[in-house]
């Protein structure tokens, strides 16, 4: 009965995979290697990647509308260029990316009727995700789309959306456009429609972020847990400095002092070019960009940590300055490994010895002089002995 | 050993200059002995973790007890190799090595940080035979009654105490080599306690053969302050010079140097390292300047003609003395590093009390030339 229960599983699982095999145009096991991977970032128990296996199967992918408005879609780039074999694939397909301006291919009214069209027919199931910041000062003016204003777009679509999604910093918080004085008024998705919502801060942001929080959606039905600022814990509970690679050089007080010196070239801690790792939560040093390794990140590359997915810290403070700790501030002056000990050469030990070895030297020169003086005395005194006894005997 | 005339007290004045000086200096000594003996090392040395031993144990103890090796070398000469003729040399070369290595064990107990726990040295119970510094302390301690001993008949005669000094003479002959086996025994440990001291001295001093290097330096720098002290009596007390004992002596003496320079090039050349000599460091102006010490005195005292000026050899003597001494500060001190962080330069109580002990020295061997009978009879 088992067996035949067993046999029948199986029988399932190589059907479904055979699907998925032609679906996704991967092999089995690729596709469960891509499961596991977002299972790991999510930060998901063992097991979890079955069952992101069996949501991304079933094949019911959610209708996806994404938005743009500021931004330079960095964002849509960075997951688009994203180098693991399948991954734009996995987008495509994973979810039904039923409207977004640079990958669609209807333009004009036919765009705006697939986007209406998406919203009637996934009324309260679509996921809306939003990317760039939205103008909202002399009624939203400076950002239009299709004669709409980005804020009437944002709570248009927002209204019957299942999820909305903020992606890259300008949506989670304003960005690069909200930099003071700000004279678009750029506000974040959560400001605009007054109420808090997932955001994937970074510019751009790591995709696999964005990507495990819609394989969270779509495995439990529900977006991931996530701090105040409504960034996704699995991803952003961390503060860069912690898990820096060259924490190590931080701690031992080795720090980069300009771009090109020893330090830098050494690799040491780039605090003191005016590295925000120490203020910024995100887990770029342990995930990296570019599926290129644990080193390509920014501060990994050399350059210091600008703090783009913290609000205040990102486009705001510049660049080289220092950053605020969040956790421990260096000393500006570390403990000496040698500590002193012995006074040295004082004035009077060095007076006193200099002193002495004069008085000796005087001394020994003086009785030289003597000794010498006396034996030239004597030995003249002998040659006049010797000659007076020669005259005697003469 | 007849042919010469007994020795007998110089007489004279026991308050003059030098004895009102060296008084001064021992007055200031006991001062700050006390101070020190009351407040701990901390308050008057400039002593530290990575330098123990300062000038008190280096020059007080090392050098002060190479200095005292002047009763050794002259007994050795007359006793062992059989020289009658310099017989005259033993007892002042004598008085000075008691008062040297009487002072030296005394300064070993100024350095000591919690000096009262000396006794435990000796207390079997306690003692650790396996020590270095156990062999030092036990052959210093025992040299030092030895040369008592060795030194008493001065004493007797002095109160007349016929019958004692016969009886003594009869063992004397044990004490005498006692007591020129006892100086070669620690007078090669003091150079193993640096053996001891590994990496932390300089390669150009540390070596297996520093225990050869330190006996040959402490037999020179006896027959140096032979001639040193000769010397000054006889400026002092206007006497005539022995060098018609100096002269042959100093012979004897430069053969020894001769060995040495053997042994000690030998070896820095043998062991690789002749080379850090001539880096530009303190290590390696500090080595030449050891070396030319030993290999000047060949220059002033080479030919007979030379020996025979009192001069030429008190120069020598020095230099020798300065040489000897300047190969322990080298190795004990200059060319001794434990390490980053640690300093040290004599502080000003430290060389006072230095200053004291040599006063000491003085004091005493004017008190007892001018009232027992160490210096020969003027002819």
């Amino acid at each position: 009965m088992q067996q035949a229960f067993n046999q029948e599983t199986n029988r399932a699982a190589e059907a479904a995979a055979a699907v998925i095999e032609r679906r996704l145009q991967i092999s089995r096991r690729e596709f469960l290697q891509f499961c596991s991977g977002v299972a790991a970032t999510l930060g998901l128990p063992a097991g979890a990647e079955a069952a992101i296996a069996q949501a991304v199967e079933a094949a019911k992918r959610p209708s996806v509308i994404w938005l743009h408005f500021q931004e330079c879609t960095g964002c849509s780039e960075s997951l688009l260029r994203a180098e693991h074999p399948t991954l734009e694939k996995l987008i495509l397909d994973i979810i039904s990316l039923d409207y977004h301006e640079t990958l669609m291919v209807a333009a004009g009214h036919q765009a705006e009727k697939s986007r209406k069209d998406a919203m009637a027919a996934n009324k309260g199931k679509y996921v809306l995700v939003v990317e760039g910041a939205i103008p909202t000062k002399d009624k939203g003016i400076y950002c239009k789309v299709g004669g709409h204003t980005a804020v009437d777009l944002v709570k248009e679509c927002a209204a019957d959306a299942a999820a909305v999604i903020a992606i890259g910093s300008c949506a989670s918080w304003g960005g690069m456009p909200s930099t003071d004085p700000n004279p678009t008024g750029a506000s974040s998705v959560g400001e605009v429609l007054g109420k808090p919502v997932v955001t994937i801060p970074g510019c751009p942001p790591s995709p696999y972020n964005f990507l495990a929080t819609v394989v969270h959606f779509l495995t439990f039905g529900k977006l991931p847990a996530t701090d105040k600022l409504g960034r996704p814990l699995f991803a952003y509970s961390r503060l860069i400095h912690e898990n820096c690679e060259r924490r190590a050089h931080f701690d031992a007080g080795r720090f980069a002092m300009e771009f090109g010196d020893e330090g830098h070239r050494k690799g040491y801690c780039l605090y003191k070019l005016g590295c925000k790792g120490p203020e910024t939560y995100a887990n770029c040093p342990t995930l990296g960009f570019g599926d290129a390794g644990e080193v390509s990140w920014p501060v990994g590359c050399g350059h210091p940590c600008i703090g783009c997915t913290e609000k205040g810290v990102g486009f705001a403070k510049p660049i080289h300055a220092v950053a605020k700790m969040l956790n421990v501030a260096p000393p500006l002056q570390y403990a000496r490994i040698v500590e002193e000990q012995g006074r040295g050469a004082t004035f009077a030990s060095a007076a006193a010895l200099a002193a002495i070895a004069g008085a000796a030297a005087g001394g020994a020169a003086m009785l030289t002089r003597n000794l010498g003086m006396s034996h030239k005395a004597e030995e003249l005194e002998k040659a006049q002995d010797k000659a007076g006894k020669n005259k005697a005997e003469v | 050993m007849t042919t010469h005339t007994a020795p007998v007290p110089v007489g004279g004045p026991l308050l003059n200059k030098t004895t009102f000086i060296a008084g001064a200096l021992i007055a200031l000594m006991a001062a700050i002995l006390l101070y020190r003996f009351i407040f701990g090392l901390g308050a008057v040395t400039d002593l530290s973790d990575g330098y123990p031993w300062g000038i008190w144990i280096v020059v007080d103890v090392m050098i002060g007890s190479a200095f005292a090796c002047g009763g050794f070398s002259v007994a050795m000469l007359v006793y062992i190799f059989n020289k009658g003729e310099y017989h005259p040399l033993v007892r002042p070369a004598l008085l000075a090595s008691l008062l040297g290595y009487t002072l030296a064990g005394a300064g070993v107990i100024f350095d000591l940080g919690r000096w009262w726990n000396v006794w435990n040295m000796y207390w079997p119970w306690s003692a650790n035979p396996n020590s270095v510094m156990f062999e030092v302390a036990v052959c210093i301690t025992a040299y030092i009654v030895v040369m008592w001993i060795e030194f008493a008949p001065v004493f007797l005669e002095k109160l007349g105490l016929k019958d004692l000094k016969k009886k003594l003479n009869r063992f004397l002959f044990v004490i005498v080599a006692l007591g020129t086996l006892l100086p070669m025994m620690h007078q090669s440990s003091l150079g193993t306690l640096w053996v001891v001291l590994g990496p932390q001295v300089h390669p150009l001093w540390q070596t297996p053969f520093v225990p050869a290097l330190f006996l040959l330096t402490a037999i020179i720098m006896g027959y140096a302050v032979v001639l040193f002290e000769s010397c000054i009596a006889s400026s002092a007390y206007r006497r005539s010079i022995e060098v018609s004992l100096l002269n042959p002596m100093a012979k004897i003496m430069l053969g020894v140097v001769a060995a040495y320079l053997a042994v000690r090039l030998g070896d820095v050349i043998f062991r690789g390292v002749i080379g850090r000599s001539f880096h530009l460091s303190l290590e390696g102006l500090m080595f030449w300047l050891e070396m030319a010490c030993f290999v000047a005195p060949f220059l002033i005292i080479g030919t007979e003609a030379q020996r025979r000026n009192p001069a030429r050899l008190f120069v020598a003597g020095i230099l020798l003395m300065l040489g000897g001494s300047l190969l322990r500060m080298n190795g004990f001190l200059i060319a001794y590093d434990t390490g980053p962080g640690f300093r040290y330069f004599p502080a000003l109580p430290e060389i006072l009390v230095t200053m004291g002990m040599f006063a000491t020295e003085v004091l005493i061997y004017v008190v007892v030339t001018r009232r027992f009978p160490v210096l020969p009879r003027e002819a």
